[in-house]
């Protein structure tokens, strides 16, 4: 077996300790840890064995390095360290950690290596090799794609329980008793008598020893944190309102800053600023790419003053009104566009059956808006760049901003902060690059920039727009031919622009959802086409599946119901991998799919297989007098192993609803070059009185770990879709639903 | 002018149309209180105004003159213990990125002190001009019920 294989099969190795400051490497060279990012700043008395675990005289931190965007990654990241480390949750703390090489995210390198490769320089190619040796090298640090758990899952409890017998030999030494002898828990070695021995009094003598290695990880069954209810880290701070997110962080002589650009997203061709210079506390006004910030003694005074500003913008360097972009689309289906052909079984190019279907599907363009809007606290100096925000690739934080201010990345200090939600919007630079800029101007003044909502919402690359054409075939009672067509902007290409790295090529988001779905149809095609010369656009939680599950799964229960067959019923008799049938037979089990659900009601279903998870969700319809009303959700997923099980249904839930939300009310379009929708009466998602019941049951059948962050929202509009069909016999076949029907 | 903000008084110099909002965050740092919309479209900035639920982003200062103003940080008086509906935030595990919650707690409360038994439907009409983008909707309906619980409906 080669090394590489080894490694990979092993999945980490520790190999990093330090004493004093001295580093000390591992032997393998591809593995060879990266320099510890603790190491500048252990003290004499403190010891890192790893960069996740600090242990001092006076207390113990772990570092939780995957952005908090509200997932829970921080509590996640800590309870697979303190698991092998034999620490309770009320004997640490938890700190981000700076951007360092050595928190290169693994799991891009697996189900993630195409949105790694959409967000930094590397081909994906690169990003694909062999365990992602090449993104270690790399050291891209980023939190996305739902990958947090992935990464984490051996690492962070190898690193706990190489820490753990670091600690027993440490003890082990001063008792001399052998190590056989010694236990630990609550944070100390235990001796045979009773005596404990803390880590923290351990910490110097263990820091002089070399880290022990090859530690053999505990089984699931002697688990006290992992998959057992646990309160969450920061579930008291954000049930008090002690949280501090970005937009709260306060510095000495800060000066409060806000931006307006181009809602075109295209230059500022002129300006006046007089009556907003003469208001109260301003303190001028700078210039930034695509227009001005205003900078003022408050928040408010500087939102008030940038109100009071007259632009003059110039055009739109895409398509000013949204049927244009339409149109764009639709005369994307062609062979000169053909992105990729993802999928490719049988013939479906040559469909024919008793029936042959043809049917056209829309996703618009969707915001991001998170409720906390952009932020970013940046202080530039002739030393240096210092910035606190949230942000989910911290290391380009860095050379974006080095960009700017002209220092060398090593000397921009970014300190990450829990973020009010994401969905993908802290994957972009713009607030980032807007600080610096006026940061850069007025060098040795904390610049806090805080966005408007409405300038947020201007600002957000949304969800990429596109369309599919549909062409299936039943015969003698089964879907026998399916051939998908996606034409849509690529993701990646816009993403990684902005990012300066060009990426053309194959871009799987023009068919993720729907080339990876868990069906043998006799002939399955899927192919991807680019349009260009839409607006800029992002990824935006589960990115491509996030339509192409309603387009394939939407289409799909067409095909059933125009062969006479039950949806549940098919697609069970298509499925081949016994975890897809799992998850399908239990949401089918859990709604009683099959009962009659009464006069008005109907029952939808879809399954989708995006970042490597199946769910399935089962949606409850009833059309009421006031419209249309969803009883309740079922949802089943199957990500392996479960870290967190409180934590997993919350985000079920939330994913049901983020996705049947936007499905149901949520665009964004443009005219005249800007988006229309300014703010949340205008991009609502589900409210309180819209969301029914979400019933949720996670499997663990899938042999390894994967992410729950995304892979809920895919199957959530067509299940809600195929409902509505089957209550009201309205088959939709356009995102958002409230323009063809009503909502109660 | 003067307000009070949980039980102490203020002099305030911001000028009187300013949001009270920006009073508490940008004045007197209390960053408890979230911006989010700036319109009353989303709810983080509920604070009790005169002991009712209001949207501080929507009441200059100036209309404020010896208003008594409760913010999430003075909901439970002591800033050691817990209100009864924040103990069922934590007990629920509401929050996901919680930058929603501050706002939600606070209506909630509000709530709870009109209403002590509310109705599913009374629930969900008051708190459907809270919007959380995380979509823990369903933990925030189950938190309320439970707060009702502790509270002796």
């Amino acid at each position: 077996m080669s090394r590489l294989k080894t490694l990979s099969r092993r999945g980490f190795l520790i190999g990093t300790t330090v004493v004093g400051g001295a580093v000390v490497f591992g032997s393998y060279l591809v593995a060879r840890p990266h320099e510890n990012p603790l190491a500048d700043d252990v003290t004499a008395q403190q010891a890192t064995f790893n960069p996740w675990i600090k242990i001092g005289p006076k207390g113990i931190t772990l570092i939780t390095p995957h952005a908090d965007l509200g997932q829970g990654t921080t509590h996640m990241q800590a309870i697979l360290l303190a698991e092998e480390l034999d620490l309770e949750l009320d004997q640490f703390t938890t700190e981000f950690g700076e951007p360092a090489a050595a928190y290169y995210n693994r799991g891009f390198a697996a189900e993630g290596a195409d949105v790694v490769a959409a967000l930094t320089p590397l081909a994906a190619e690169t990003v694909r090799g062999p365990m992602g040796a090449a993104l270690k090298i790399a050291g891209i640090q980023g939190t996305g794609g739902s990958t947090a758990a992935a990464d984490s899952f051996d690492k962070l409890r190898q690193a706990g329980a190489s820490a753990r017998e670091t600690l027993k030999l440490a003890a082990s030494q001063r008792s001399n008793l052998p190590v056989e002898q010694l236990t630990t828990e609550r944070g100390a070695v235990v001796l045979p008598d009773g005596t404990r021995l803390a880590y923290t009094d351990l910490a110097t003598e263990a820091g002089a020893l070399d880290p022990v290695q090859e530690v053999a990880l505990r089984p699931a069954s002697d688990w006290r944190l992992v998959g057992q209810p646990t309160e969450r880290l920061d579930i008291l701070d954000k049930s008090t309102g002690r949280t501090v997110y970005g937009i709260d962080l306060e510095a000495e002589g800060m000066v409060h800053a806000t931006v307006v650009t181009n809602p075109r997203r295209g230059e500022m061709l002129g300006y006046d600023a007089g009556t907003a210079l003469e208001m109260p506390g301003v303190q001028g006004v700078v210039e930034v790419t695509g227009g001005l910030a205003v900078l003022a003694d408050s928040t408010w005074r500087a939102f008030k003053a940038a109100r009071a500003i007259n632009f003059d913008w110039g055009p739109a360097p895409y398509h000013a009104e949204q049927a244009d972009h339409w149109a764009e689309v639709s005369a994307s289906f062609t062979d000169a566009r053909l992105n990729a052909t993802w999928r490719d079984d049988g013939d479906a190019g040559a469909a024919s059956g008793d029936q042959v279907i043809e049917a056209e599907y829309r996703a618009p363009y969707v915001a991001h808006q998170p409720l906390e809007p952009l932020n970013a606290l940046v202080t530039v100096t002739e030393d240096g760049v210092d910035i606190a925000t949230g942000h989910q690739l911290p290391r380009f934080v860095q050379t974006v901003a080095a960009g700017i201010t002209g220092h060398d990345a090593d000397q921009v200090r970014f300190v990450n902060q829990y973020a009010g939600g994401s969905f993908g919007h802290r994957l972009e630079f713009e607030h980032i690059k807007r600080a610096c800029e006026i940061a850069n101007q007025r060098r040795g003044t904390p610049i806090k920039l805080t966005y408007t909502r409405e300038e947020d919402f201007a600002q957000d690359f949304p969800r990429h727009i596109a369309m599919a054409r549909g062409r299936g075939a039943v015969a003698n009672g089964r879907v026998r031919a399916l051939d998908l067509q996606i034409a849509g902007a690529p993701v990646f290409a816009s993403q990684g622009g902005r990012m300066g790295a060009a990426m053309s090529g194959p871009d799987n988001q023009l068919g993720a959802g729907a080339y990876s779905a868990p069906y043998a149809l006799p002939d399955f095609r899927v192919r991807g086409y680019a349009v260009p010369d839409l607006a800029p656009v992002s990824s935006w939680r589960s990115v491509g599946a996030s339509f192409g599950g309603f387009f394939l799964e939407t289409f799909l229960d067409e095909l059933i119901h125009a062969a006479g067959a039950d949806p549940v019923a098919e697609r069970l008799r298509l499925i081949t991998d016994p975890v897809a049938r799992d998850v399908l037979s239990a949401a089918a089990e859990m709604a009683g799919w099959g009962r009659d659900p009464g006069p008005n009601r109907g029952l939808g279903v879809a399954l989708v297989r995006s970042f490597g998870v199946d769910v399935a969700e089962i949606a409850e319809v009833e059309q009421t007098e006031d419209g249309l009303r969803i009883r309740k959700v079922w949802a089943v997923a199957d990500p392996g192993p479960v870290i967190d099980p409180v934590n997993i249904e919350n985000h079920i839930q939330g994913g049901v609803i983020w996705g049947m939300g936007h499905a149901m009310n949520c665009e964004v379009t443009y005219a005249d070059g800007m988006a229309q929708q300014s703010n949340f009466h205008q991009h609502a998602g589900m409210r309180l009185w819209q969301t029914p019941e979400i019933e949720v049951r996670v499997l663990q059948n899938r042999a390894s770990i994967a992410g729950i962050g995304e892979p809920p929202v895919p199957p959530a509009p067509p299940a809600l879709a195929n409902a509505i069909f089957a209550a009201t016999g309205t088959r939709l076949r356009g995102m958002p639903f409230n323009k063809t029907v009503t909502f109660a | 002018m003067k307000i009070t903000v949980n039980g102490t008084e203020h002099d305030v110099a911001a000028e009187s149309d300013t949001p009270l909002l920006w009073v508490l965050r940008d004045e007197l740092g209390m960053m408890g209180t979230k911006y989010g919309c700036g319109i009353a479209q989303c709810g983080a900035c509920t604070v009790h105004l005169d002991g009712v639920a209001a949207r501080a982003c929507q009441h200059p200062i100036g209309s404020l003159e010896g208003a008594d103003v409760v913010t999430i940080e003075g909901l439970a008086g002591d800033t050691d213990a817990l209100h009864p509906v924040q103990e069922a935030w934590v007990e629920t595990q509401v929050a996901q990125c919680g930058y929603c919650q501050a706002g939600q707690i606070m209506q909630a409360a509000s709530l709870l002190a009109g209403d002590p038994d509310p109705s599913d439907e009374t629930i969900d009409a008051t708190m459907s001009g809270n919007l959380c983008r995380c979509g823990t909707n369903l933990r925030i309906r189950q938190a309320i019920r439970l707060a009702a619980v502790k509270m002796g409906a």
